[in-house]
Protein backbone atom coordinates (compact mmCIF):
# COMPACT_ATOMS: atom_id res chain seq x y z
CA UNK A 1 0.00 0.00 0.00
CA UNK A 2 2.85 2.84 0.64
CA UNK A 3 3.89 1.79 -2.69
CA UNK A 4 0.89 3.30 -4.41
CA UNK A 5 0.97 6.33 -5.08
CA UNK A 6 -0.59 8.83 -3.09
CA UNK A 7 -2.91 10.74 -5.51
CA UNK A 8 -3.40 9.14 -8.69
CA UNK A 9 -6.03 11.09 -11.79
CA UNK A 10 -6.64 9.47 -15.32
CA UNK A 11 -8.59 11.14 -17.61
CA UNK A 12 -10.51 13.14 -15.27
CA UNK A 13 -13.23 15.44 -17.15
CA UNK A 14 -14.61 18.35 -15.22
CA UNK A 15 -16.96 20.88 -17.36
CA UNK A 16 -19.19 24.46 -15.83
CA UNK A 17 -21.88 24.48 -17.95
CA UNK A 18 -20.71 24.55 -21.60
CA UNK A 19 -17.17 25.53 -20.11
CA UNK A 20 -14.72 22.37 -19.98
CA UNK A 21 -12.22 23.41 -17.13
CA UNK A 22 -10.33 20.03 -17.31
CA UNK A 23 -9.91 17.95 -20.59
CA UNK A 24 -8.78 14.48 -19.99
CA UNK A 25 -6.22 15.14 -17.32
CA UNK A 26 -3.51 12.61 -15.90
CA UNK A 27 -1.45 12.83 -12.65
CA UNK A 28 0.12 10.59 -10.53
CA UNK A 29 1.70 12.16 -7.52
CA UNK A 30 4.03 9.58 -5.35
CA UNK A 31 4.20 9.76 -1.90
CA UNK A 32 6.85 11.33 0.47
CA UNK A 33 8.10 14.28 -2.48
CA UNK A 34 6.75 17.94 -3.26
CA UNK A 35 4.97 17.76 -6.64
CA UNK A 36 4.02 21.27 -7.85
CA UNK A 37 1.09 21.64 -10.50
CA UNK A 38 2.09 24.38 -13.09
CA UNK A 39 0.39 26.25 -15.27
CA UNK A 40 -1.49 29.70 -16.02
CA UNK A 41 -4.62 30.93 -14.27
CA UNK A 42 -7.36 28.97 -15.66
CA UNK A 43 -5.70 25.99 -16.96
CA UNK A 44 -7.63 23.80 -14.32
CA UNK A 45 -5.01 23.53 -11.60
CA UNK A 46 -8.19 24.28 -9.01
CA UNK A 47 -10.66 22.54 -10.50
CA UNK A 48 -8.50 19.37 -10.17
CA UNK A 49 -7.07 19.53 -6.84
CA UNK A 50 -11.17 20.43 -5.44
CA UNK A 51 -11.66 17.35 -7.30
CA UNK A 52 -8.80 15.43 -5.28
CA UNK A 53 -10.28 17.44 -2.11
CA UNK A 54 -13.69 15.68 -2.95
CA UNK A 55 -15.43 19.28 -3.79
CA UNK A 56 -16.09 18.41 -7.06
CA UNK A 57 -17.55 15.28 -8.65
CA UNK A 58 -15.81 14.01 -11.78
CA UNK A 59 -17.75 14.50 -15.01
CA UNK A 60 -15.58 11.25 -16.42
CA UNK A 61 -12.51 9.88 -14.93
CA UNK A 62 -10.96 8.56 -11.76
CA UNK A 63 -9.68 9.96 -9.01
CA UNK A 64 -8.06 7.76 -5.91
CA UNK A 65 -6.70 9.73 -3.03
CA UNK A 66 -4.28 7.89 -0.67
CA UNK A 67 -5.94 4.32 -2.48
CA UNK A 68 -9.82 5.92 -1.47
CA UNK A 69 -12.71 8.05 -3.68
CA UNK A 70 -12.22 11.75 -2.58
CA UNK A 71 -16.47 11.69 -2.50
CA UNK A 72 -17.38 8.13 -1.26
CA UNK A 73 -14.73 7.74 0.92
CA UNK A 74 -14.28 10.75 2.62
CA UNK A 75 -14.95 10.78 6.03
CA UNK A 76 -11.99 8.37 6.17
CA UNK A 77 -9.92 11.12 3.86
CA UNK A 78 -10.71 13.91 6.07
CA UNK A 79 -8.53 13.55 8.87
CA UNK A 80 -5.71 12.31 6.83
CA UNK A 81 -5.63 15.59 4.16
CA UNK A 82 -4.64 19.07 4.73
CA UNK A 83 -6.42 21.45 2.83
CA UNK A 84 -5.77 25.06 2.39
CA UNK A 85 -7.77 26.91 0.04
CA UNK A 86 -6.89 29.77 -2.41
CA UNK A 87 -8.72 31.67 -0.56
CA UNK A 88 -10.95 32.32 2.81
CA UNK A 89 -11.40 29.47 5.04
CA UNK A 90 -11.81 31.37 8.22
CA UNK A 91 -14.46 33.40 10.59
CA UNK A 92 -14.42 36.84 9.42
CA UNK A 93 -14.89 37.67 13.41
CA UNK A 94 -12.13 35.01 14.67
CA UNK A 95 -8.83 35.58 15.96
CA UNK A 96 -5.85 34.13 14.08
CA UNK A 97 -5.04 31.89 17.24
CA UNK A 98 -8.06 30.51 18.28
CA UNK A 99 -8.91 29.76 14.68
CA UNK A 100 -6.19 27.13 14.62
CA UNK A 101 -6.79 26.29 18.43
CA UNK A 102 -10.09 25.56 17.54
CA UNK A 103 -8.67 23.53 13.62
CA UNK A 104 -6.43 21.57 16.30
CA UNK A 105 -9.10 20.65 18.52
CA UNK A 106 -10.73 19.18 15.86
CA UNK A 107 -8.41 16.50 15.28
CA UNK A 108 -7.18 13.23 17.51
CA UNK A 109 -3.62 14.55 17.58
CA UNK A 110 -2.90 17.54 16.18
CA UNK A 111 0.33 20.01 16.34
CA UNK A 112 1.81 21.97 19.38
CA UNK A 113 -0.29 25.36 18.43
CA UNK A 114 1.93 27.86 20.25
CA UNK A 115 4.98 26.16 18.31
CA UNK A 116 3.24 26.46 15.09
CA UNK A 117 2.41 30.20 15.81
CA UNK A 118 5.58 31.24 16.92
CA UNK A 119 7.03 29.35 13.53
CA UNK A 120 4.81 31.15 11.21
CA UNK A 121 5.05 34.48 13.08
CA UNK A 122 1.40 34.40 13.95
CA UNK A 123 1.57 35.61 16.97
CA UNK A 124 2.10 39.15 16.27
CA UNK A 125 -1.40 38.83 14.87
CA UNK A 126 -2.96 39.22 18.74
CA UNK A 127 -6.25 40.17 18.96
CA UNK A 128 -7.24 41.00 15.76
CA UNK A 129 -9.91 39.34 13.47
CA UNK A 130 -9.19 37.21 10.36
CA UNK A 131 -10.74 40.13 8.30
CA UNK A 132 -8.18 42.88 9.40
CA UNK A 133 -5.10 40.65 8.80
CA UNK A 134 -3.02 41.41 6.15
CA UNK A 135 -2.93 39.14 3.04
CA UNK A 136 -0.15 37.85 3.87
CA UNK A 137 -1.07 36.97 7.46
CA UNK A 138 -4.12 35.13 5.92
CA UNK A 139 -1.89 33.42 3.58
CA UNK A 140 -0.15 32.06 7.19
CA UNK A 141 -3.00 31.34 9.19
CA UNK A 142 -4.53 29.27 6.11
CA UNK A 143 -1.42 27.13 6.10
CA UNK A 144 -1.12 27.01 9.47
CA UNK A 145 -4.68 25.64 9.61
CA UNK A 146 -4.26 23.12 6.61
CA UNK A 147 -0.97 21.49 8.63
CA UNK A 148 -1.66 21.27 12.12
CA UNK A 149 -4.02 18.13 12.01
CA UNK A 150 -0.89 16.10 10.83
CA UNK A 151 -1.56 14.77 7.87
CA UNK A 152 -0.34 12.65 5.26
CA UNK A 153 -1.23 14.86 2.48
CA UNK A 154 -0.96 18.06 1.63
CA UNK A 155 -3.04 19.80 -0.58
CA UNK A 156 -2.04 23.62 -1.30
CA UNK A 157 -3.87 26.14 -3.49
CA UNK A 158 -1.19 28.91 -4.47
CA UNK A 159 -0.06 29.20 -1.02
CA UNK A 160 2.42 32.19 -1.38
CA UNK A 161 -0.03 34.33 -4.00
CA UNK A 162 0.13 37.99 -3.12
CA UNK A 163 3.18 37.22 -0.71
CA UNK A 164 6.32 39.56 -0.55
CA UNK A 165 9.84 37.48 -1.05
CA UNK A 166 10.25 37.12 2.50
CA UNK A 167 7.52 35.49 3.61
CA UNK A 168 7.66 33.48 -0.05
CA UNK A 169 10.52 31.75 1.48
CA UNK A 170 9.46 31.30 4.47
CA UNK A 171 6.21 29.09 3.38
CA UNK A 172 8.95 27.25 0.97
CA UNK A 173 11.30 26.19 4.01
CA UNK A 174 8.06 25.02 5.93
CA UNK A 175 6.55 23.01 2.68
CA UNK A 176 10.57 21.19 2.89
CA UNK A 177 10.33 20.57 6.45
CA UNK A 178 6.77 19.03 5.73
CA UNK A 179 8.43 16.61 2.50
CA UNK A 180 11.37 16.17 5.60
CA UNK A 181 9.02 14.87 7.95
CA UNK A 182 6.86 12.49 5.52
CA UNK A 183 4.59 14.50 4.19
CA UNK A 184 3.25 14.35 0.58
CA UNK A 185 3.21 18.02 -0.45
CA UNK A 186 0.56 19.06 -3.41
CA UNK A 187 1.16 23.18 -4.78
CA UNK A 188 -0.49 24.84 -7.18
CA UNK A 189 1.23 27.87 -8.70
CA UNK A 190 1.76 29.68 -11.67
CA UNK A 191 5.16 30.89 -10.87
CA UNK A 192 7.70 28.60 -12.31
CA UNK A 193 10.63 30.03 -9.73
CA UNK A 194 8.37 28.81 -7.38
CA UNK A 195 7.79 25.00 -9.13
CA UNK A 196 11.41 25.04 -10.10
CA UNK A 197 12.69 25.80 -6.01
CA UNK A 198 10.52 23.63 -4.29
CA UNK A 199 9.02 20.66 -6.33
CA UNK A 200 10.50 17.62 -7.17
CA UNK A 201 8.10 16.57 -9.90
CA UNK A 202 6.53 19.26 -12.06
CA UNK A 203 3.12 18.86 -14.28
CA UNK A 204 2.39 21.67 -15.99
CA UNK A 205 -1.05 22.25 -16.90
CA UNK A 206 -2.50 23.98 -19.84
CA UNK A 207 -6.59 24.03 -21.03
CA UNK A 208 -6.93 21.27 -18.42
CA UNK A 209 -4.82 18.85 -19.42
CA UNK A 210 -1.17 17.48 -18.29
CA UNK A 211 1.37 18.28 -21.44
CA UNK A 212 4.73 17.78 -19.82
CA UNK A 213 6.03 15.76 -16.32
CA UNK A 214 9.15 15.15 -14.71
CA UNK A 215 11.71 16.89 -12.48
CA UNK A 216 12.84 20.67 -13.05
CA UNK A 217 16.13 19.59 -14.57
CA UNK A 218 14.21 16.63 -16.18
CA UNK A 219 11.89 19.34 -17.87
CA UNK A 220 14.78 21.83 -18.85
CA UNK A 221 16.52 19.44 -20.88
CA UNK A 222 20.25 18.65 -21.43
CA UNK A 223 22.68 20.28 -19.29
CA UNK A 224 24.48 23.42 -20.13
CA UNK A 225 21.81 24.02 -22.46
CA UNK A 226 21.48 28.39 -21.75
CA UNK A 227 20.01 30.52 -23.65
CA UNK A 228 20.17 34.78 -23.93
CA UNK A 229 17.83 37.23 -22.60
CA UNK A 230 17.39 40.76 -23.31
CA UNK A 231 15.18 43.75 -23.85
CA UNK A 232 14.77 46.40 -26.79
CA UNK A 233 11.94 47.52 -28.56
CA UNK A 234 9.12 45.63 -29.14
CA UNK A 235 8.36 44.26 -32.53
CA UNK A 236 11.61 44.33 -34.26
CA UNK A 237 12.36 42.09 -37.27
CA UNK A 238 13.65 38.50 -36.41
CA UNK A 239 14.39 36.93 -39.27
CA UNK A 240 16.89 39.78 -39.74
CA UNK A 241 18.26 38.67 -35.99
CA UNK A 242 18.43 35.51 -37.61
CA UNK A 243 20.29 36.23 -40.29
CA UNK A 244 23.08 38.03 -38.08
CA UNK A 245 23.19 34.92 -35.70
CA UNK A 246 25.25 31.83 -36.36
CA UNK A 247 23.25 28.89 -38.56
CA UNK A 248 20.36 27.30 -36.89
CA UNK A 249 20.39 30.14 -33.19
CA UNK A 250 16.71 29.98 -32.46
CA UNK A 251 15.60 33.81 -31.42
CA UNK A 252 12.04 35.12 -30.73
CA UNK A 253 10.16 37.36 -28.97
CA UNK A 254 8.79 35.87 -25.52
CA UNK A 255 6.45 39.20 -24.80
CA UNK A 256 6.49 42.15 -26.08
CA UNK A 257 9.80 44.11 -25.97
CA UNK A 258 11.96 41.03 -24.34
CA UNK A 259 13.45 38.96 -26.98
CA UNK A 260 14.94 35.41 -26.23
CA UNK A 261 17.96 33.83 -28.18
CA UNK A 262 18.74 30.40 -27.64
CA UNK A 263 22.91 30.00 -27.94
CA UNK A 264 26.02 30.64 -25.15
CA UNK A 265 27.28 33.76 -24.56
CA UNK A 266 30.34 34.51 -27.09
CA UNK A 267 31.62 37.03 -29.35
CA UNK A 268 29.42 36.43 -32.42
CA UNK A 269 26.32 36.14 -30.45
CA UNK A 270 26.95 39.46 -28.78
CA UNK A 271 27.84 41.33 -31.69
CA UNK A 272 24.93 39.63 -33.82
CA UNK A 273 22.53 41.14 -31.39
CA UNK A 274 24.07 44.67 -30.73
CA UNK A 275 24.32 44.98 -34.71
CA UNK A 276 20.70 44.33 -34.82
CA UNK A 277 19.56 46.55 -32.18
CA UNK A 278 21.83 49.60 -33.97
CA UNK A 279 19.88 48.59 -36.88
CA UNK A 280 16.83 49.76 -35.03
CA UNK A 281 18.64 52.30 -33.39
CA UNK A 282 18.53 50.65 -30.17
CA UNK A 283 20.79 49.48 -27.39
CA UNK A 284 19.90 45.89 -25.65
CA UNK A 285 19.30 45.96 -22.42
CA UNK A 286 19.54 44.02 -19.85
CA UNK A 287 21.25 41.25 -21.27
CA UNK A 288 21.41 38.06 -19.22
CA UNK A 289 22.39 34.30 -19.97
CA UNK A 290 20.40 31.89 -18.24
CA UNK A 291 20.02 28.05 -17.56
CA UNK A 292 16.68 27.49 -19.72
CA UNK A 293 13.72 28.04 -17.28
CA UNK A 294 10.38 26.44 -17.00
CA UNK A 295 9.05 29.50 -18.45
CA UNK A 296 11.42 28.37 -21.83
CA UNK A 297 9.86 24.94 -21.34
CA UNK A 298 6.36 26.34 -20.72
CA UNK A 299 6.58 28.16 -24.12
CA UNK A 300 7.90 25.61 -25.74
CA UNK A 301 5.29 23.55 -25.28
CA UNK A 302 2.25 25.94 -25.70
CA UNK A 303 3.96 28.66 -27.69
CA UNK A 304 2.65 31.23 -25.04
CA UNK A 305 3.96 32.76 -22.29
CA UNK A 306 3.54 32.15 -18.50
CA UNK A 307 2.60 34.98 -17.31
CA UNK A 308 0.25 36.14 -20.23
CA UNK B 1 13.31 23.98 18.82
CA UNK B 2 12.25 22.40 15.51
CA UNK B 3 8.55 20.96 15.40
CA UNK B 4 8.31 18.00 13.97
CA UNK B 5 5.44 17.21 11.16
CA UNK B 6 5.96 13.93 11.15
CA UNK B 7 2.04 12.69 9.94
CA UNK B 8 -0.02 11.34 12.91
CA UNK B 9 -3.29 12.04 11.09
CA UNK B 10 -7.08 11.03 12.90
CA UNK B 11 -10.09 13.33 14.07
CA UNK B 12 -11.02 13.82 17.21
CA UNK B 13 -13.48 12.05 18.82
CA UNK B 14 -17.04 13.25 17.88
CA UNK B 15 -18.33 14.01 21.20
CA UNK B 16 -15.17 16.68 21.23
CA UNK B 17 -15.64 18.39 18.12
CA UNK B 18 -19.38 18.72 18.43
CA UNK B 19 -18.02 20.65 21.87
CA UNK B 20 -15.44 22.44 20.38
CA UNK B 21 -17.25 23.61 17.32
CA UNK B 22 -20.45 24.59 19.31
CA UNK B 23 -18.39 26.76 22.11
CA UNK B 24 -16.57 28.25 19.06
CA UNK B 25 -20.05 28.84 17.38
CA UNK B 26 -21.41 30.57 20.30
CA UNK B 27 -17.99 32.71 20.88
CA UNK B 28 -18.21 33.84 17.45
CA UNK B 29 -21.71 35.03 17.95
CA UNK B 30 -21.61 36.78 21.05
CA UNK B 31 -18.84 38.93 19.62
CA UNK B 32 -20.94 40.35 17.21
CA UNK B 33 -22.37 43.40 17.74
CA UNK B 34 -24.64 43.53 14.63
CA UNK B 35 -25.71 40.13 16.03
CA UNK B 36 -26.22 41.51 19.48
CA UNK B 37 -28.21 44.22 18.95
CA UNK B 38 -30.51 41.74 16.75
CA UNK B 39 -30.95 39.13 19.57
CA UNK B 40 -30.79 41.69 22.77
CA UNK B 41 -31.16 45.04 22.53
CA UNK B 42 -34.31 45.33 19.90
CA UNK B 43 -35.89 42.69 21.95
CA UNK B 44 -35.03 44.09 25.59
CA UNK B 45 -35.67 48.06 24.40
CA UNK B 46 -39.18 46.95 22.87
CA UNK B 47 -40.04 45.68 25.94
CA UNK B 48 -39.10 48.26 28.47
CA UNK B 49 -40.48 50.76 26.18
CA UNK B 50 -44.13 49.73 25.07
CA UNK B 51 -44.68 48.34 28.88
CA UNK B 52 -43.88 51.89 29.94
CA UNK B 53 -45.41 53.59 27.08
CA UNK B 54 -48.72 53.34 25.73
CA UNK B 55 -47.83 53.68 22.26
CA UNK B 56 -50.02 50.23 21.18
CA UNK B 57 -53.06 49.14 22.62
CA UNK B 58 -52.66 45.90 24.00
CA UNK B 59 -55.33 43.05 23.74
CA UNK B 60 -56.10 40.20 27.27
CA UNK B 61 -55.89 40.01 30.76
CA UNK B 62 -53.23 41.99 33.12
CA UNK B 63 -51.03 44.43 32.58
CA UNK B 64 -49.02 45.72 29.29
CA UNK B 65 -46.17 43.76 30.02
CA UNK B 66 -47.92 40.25 30.57
CA UNK B 67 -49.35 41.22 26.81
CA UNK B 68 -45.95 41.87 25.57
CA UNK B 69 -43.51 39.75 27.39
CA UNK B 70 -44.81 36.26 25.32
CA UNK B 71 -45.00 38.29 21.88
CA UNK B 72 -40.67 39.59 22.71
CA UNK B 73 -39.93 35.97 23.49
CA UNK B 74 -41.40 34.85 20.02
CA UNK B 75 -39.59 37.35 18.62
CA UNK B 76 -35.82 36.75 20.65
CA UNK B 77 -36.37 33.03 18.86
CA UNK B 78 -37.06 34.65 15.54
CA UNK B 79 -33.87 37.19 15.77
CA UNK B 80 -31.50 34.15 16.99
CA UNK B 81 -32.99 30.95 14.87
CA UNK B 82 -33.74 32.99 11.84
CA UNK B 83 -32.45 36.65 11.45
CA UNK B 84 -29.13 35.59 13.28
CA UNK B 85 -28.39 32.41 11.78
CA UNK B 86 -29.57 33.38 8.54
CA UNK B 87 -26.70 36.28 8.42
CA UNK B 88 -24.62 34.56 10.27
CA UNK B 89 -24.29 31.31 8.23
CA UNK B 90 -24.91 33.36 4.83
CA UNK B 91 -21.31 34.89 5.52
CA UNK B 92 -19.72 31.98 6.53
CA UNK B 93 -20.75 30.78 2.77
CA UNK B 94 -19.55 33.49 1.36
CA UNK B 95 -16.11 33.21 3.47
CA UNK B 96 -15.45 29.88 2.57
CA UNK B 97 -16.18 28.78 6.24
CA UNK B 98 -18.33 26.59 5.36
CA UNK B 99 -16.11 24.90 2.20
CA UNK B 100 -13.14 24.83 4.59
CA UNK B 101 -14.61 23.05 7.78
CA UNK B 102 -15.90 20.56 5.00
CA UNK B 103 -12.48 19.57 4.70
CA UNK B 104 -11.90 19.19 8.19
CA UNK B 105 -12.56 16.12 9.93
CA UNK B 106 -15.88 17.57 11.85
CA UNK B 107 -19.04 15.65 9.79
CA UNK B 108 -21.78 18.30 8.31
CA UNK B 109 -24.50 16.77 10.73
CA UNK B 110 -21.93 17.88 13.59
CA UNK B 111 -21.55 21.10 12.05
CA UNK B 112 -25.38 21.45 11.82
CA UNK B 113 -26.43 20.04 15.34
CA UNK B 114 -23.37 22.76 16.68
CA UNK B 115 -25.38 25.44 14.92
CA UNK B 116 -28.54 24.24 16.64
CA UNK B 117 -26.76 24.08 19.96
CA UNK B 118 -25.24 28.16 19.41
CA UNK B 119 -28.93 29.25 18.75
CA UNK B 120 -30.53 27.11 21.91
CA UNK B 121 -27.53 28.32 24.09
CA UNK B 122 -28.01 32.57 22.51
CA UNK B 123 -32.12 31.92 23.41
CA UNK B 124 -31.71 30.42 27.26
CA UNK B 125 -29.31 33.46 27.71
CA UNK B 126 -31.93 35.68 25.76
CA UNK B 127 -35.02 34.03 27.80
CA UNK B 128 -33.65 34.41 30.86
CA UNK B 129 -32.39 38.51 30.21
CA UNK B 130 -36.17 39.25 28.77
CA UNK B 131 -37.72 36.96 32.08
CA UNK B 132 -36.05 38.97 34.23
CA UNK B 133 -36.93 42.27 32.59
CA UNK B 134 -40.12 41.70 32.43
CA UNK B 135 -40.50 40.31 36.44
CA UNK B 136 -39.58 43.49 36.94
CA UNK B 137 -41.90 45.47 35.44
CA UNK B 138 -44.21 43.37 37.15
CA UNK B 139 -45.23 39.95 34.87
CA UNK B 140 -46.83 36.84 36.32
CA UNK B 141 -46.64 34.51 33.78
CA UNK B 142 -48.96 31.26 34.15
CA UNK B 143 -49.40 27.70 32.29
CA UNK B 144 -47.19 24.84 32.17
CA UNK B 145 -43.68 25.28 31.43
CA UNK B 146 -43.69 22.28 29.40
CA UNK B 147 -45.93 24.05 26.91
CA UNK B 148 -43.62 27.00 26.95
CA UNK B 149 -40.31 24.64 26.19
CA UNK B 150 -42.31 22.49 23.31
CA UNK B 151 -43.55 26.25 21.64
CA UNK B 152 -39.95 27.52 21.77
CA UNK B 153 -38.33 24.46 20.83
CA UNK B 154 -40.73 24.10 17.75
CA UNK B 155 -40.76 27.64 17.18
CA UNK B 156 -36.55 27.19 16.85
CA UNK B 157 -36.74 24.16 14.59
CA UNK B 158 -39.31 26.23 12.32
CA UNK B 159 -37.12 29.11 12.09
CA UNK B 160 -33.59 27.73 11.69
CA UNK B 161 -35.20 25.88 9.14
CA UNK B 162 -36.66 29.26 7.15
CA UNK B 163 -32.99 30.96 7.97
CA UNK B 164 -30.43 28.55 6.77
CA UNK B 165 -33.17 28.13 3.44
CA UNK B 166 -32.64 31.38 2.80
CA UNK B 167 -28.59 31.45 3.97
CA UNK B 168 -27.84 27.96 1.39
CA UNK B 169 -29.33 29.50 -1.84
CA UNK B 170 -29.21 33.28 -1.95
CA UNK B 171 -25.63 35.45 -1.71
CA UNK B 172 -24.74 36.92 1.39
CA UNK B 173 -25.67 40.54 0.76
CA UNK B 174 -29.21 39.67 -0.39
CA UNK B 175 -29.60 37.14 2.76
CA UNK B 176 -28.53 40.31 5.00
CA UNK B 177 -31.06 42.46 3.45
CA UNK B 178 -33.99 39.55 2.68
CA UNK B 179 -33.52 38.67 6.64
CA UNK B 180 -33.58 41.93 8.22
CA UNK B 181 -36.75 43.24 6.43
CA UNK B 182 -38.45 39.89 7.36
CA UNK B 183 -37.70 40.46 10.78
CA UNK B 184 -39.16 43.75 10.58
CA UNK B 185 -42.50 42.49 8.51
CA UNK B 186 -42.80 39.71 11.10
CA UNK B 187 -42.21 41.82 14.16
CA UNK B 188 -45.03 44.35 12.81
CA UNK B 189 -47.53 41.86 11.39
CA UNK B 190 -46.88 38.41 13.61
CA UNK B 191 -48.48 39.67 17.03
CA UNK B 192 -45.44 40.44 18.40
CA UNK B 193 -46.08 43.90 19.79
CA UNK B 194 -49.15 44.58 17.61
CA UNK B 195 -52.27 42.32 18.59
CA UNK B 196 -53.28 40.67 15.32
CA UNK B 197 -57.21 41.55 16.59
CA UNK B 198 -56.01 45.25 14.91
CA UNK B 199 -55.86 43.71 11.52
CA UNK B 200 -58.94 43.36 9.46
CA UNK B 201 -60.34 39.64 9.74
CA UNK B 202 -59.21 38.54 6.18
CA UNK B 203 -56.08 39.76 6.89
CA UNK B 204 -56.05 38.14 10.11
CA UNK B 205 -56.73 34.88 9.32
CA UNK B 206 -53.70 34.73 7.21
CA UNK B 207 -51.37 36.06 9.43
CA UNK B 208 -52.41 33.40 12.51
CA UNK B 209 -50.27 31.42 9.57
CA UNK B 210 -46.73 32.63 9.87
CA UNK B 211 -44.88 30.92 12.05
CA UNK B 212 -43.83 34.02 14.16
CA UNK B 213 -47.55 34.94 15.08
CA UNK B 214 -48.29 31.00 15.87
CA UNK B 215 -44.95 31.63 18.14
CA UNK B 216 -45.96 34.71 19.99
CA UNK B 217 -50.20 33.51 19.85
CA UNK B 218 -49.25 29.92 21.34
CA UNK B 219 -46.93 31.70 23.65
CA UNK B 220 -49.29 34.13 24.86
CA UNK B 221 -52.16 31.70 25.39
CA UNK B 222 -50.02 29.87 28.00
CA UNK B 223 -48.32 32.74 29.90
CA UNK B 224 -50.92 35.27 29.63
CA UNK B 225 -54.56 33.32 29.75
CA UNK B 226 -53.15 30.30 31.62
CA UNK B 227 -54.96 28.11 29.07
CA UNK B 228 -53.70 24.17 28.11
CA UNK B 229 -51.34 22.97 25.17
CA UNK B 230 -51.96 25.07 22.32
CA UNK B 231 -52.23 22.06 19.53
CA UNK B 232 -53.09 24.20 16.55
CA UNK B 233 -50.09 26.60 16.89
CA UNK B 234 -47.93 23.63 17.77
CA UNK B 235 -49.34 22.42 14.65
CA UNK B 236 -48.37 25.24 12.18
CA UNK B 237 -44.90 25.66 14.02
CA UNK B 238 -44.39 21.86 13.31
CA UNK B 239 -45.51 22.08 9.66
CA UNK B 240 -43.08 25.20 8.92
CA UNK B 241 -40.24 23.12 10.56
CA UNK B 242 -40.81 20.04 8.32
CA UNK B 243 -41.34 22.51 5.27
CA UNK B 244 -38.55 24.84 6.02
CA UNK B 245 -35.58 22.03 7.37
CA UNK B 246 -37.07 19.92 4.62
CA UNK B 247 -36.62 22.57 1.80
CA UNK B 248 -33.03 23.32 3.67
CA UNK B 249 -31.69 20.01 3.14
CA UNK B 250 -32.94 19.67 -0.13
CA UNK B 251 -31.47 23.35 -1.44
CA UNK B 252 -28.67 24.09 0.57
CA UNK B 253 -25.41 24.83 -1.39
CA UNK B 254 -21.92 24.79 0.75
CA UNK B 255 -20.51 26.86 -1.45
Amino acid sequence: MQNEPAVAVTGLVKRYGDKTAVDGLDLTVPRGAITAVLGPNGAGKTTTIETCEGYRRPDAGAVRVLGLDPIADARQLRPRVGVMLQAGGVYAGARAVEMLRHTARLHADPLDVDALVERLGLGSCGRTSYRRLSGGQQQRLALAMAVVGRPELVFLDEPTAGLDPQARRATWDLVRELKRDGVTVIVTTHHMDEAEELADQVAVVDRGRVIATGSPAELRGPEGESSLRFEAPAGLDLAALRKLLPEGVAADEISPGRYRVEAKLGPEVLSAITEWCALAGAAPERLTVQLRSLEDVFLDLTGRDLRS
Amino acid sequence: MTTSYSPAPGAAPVGRMLLAQTAFETKMLLRNGEQLLLTVVIPTVLLVLFSAVDVVSVDGPGRRVDFLAPGLLALAVMSTAFTGQAIGTGFERRYGVLKRLGASPLPRWALLTAKTGCVLITEILQVLLLSAIALALGWSPHGNPLAVAGLLVLGTAAFSGLGLLMAGTLRAEATLAAANLVFILLLLAGGVVVPLSKFPSAVRSALELLPISALSDGLRSVLQYGSGIPWSDLGILAVWAVLGLGAAARFFRWE
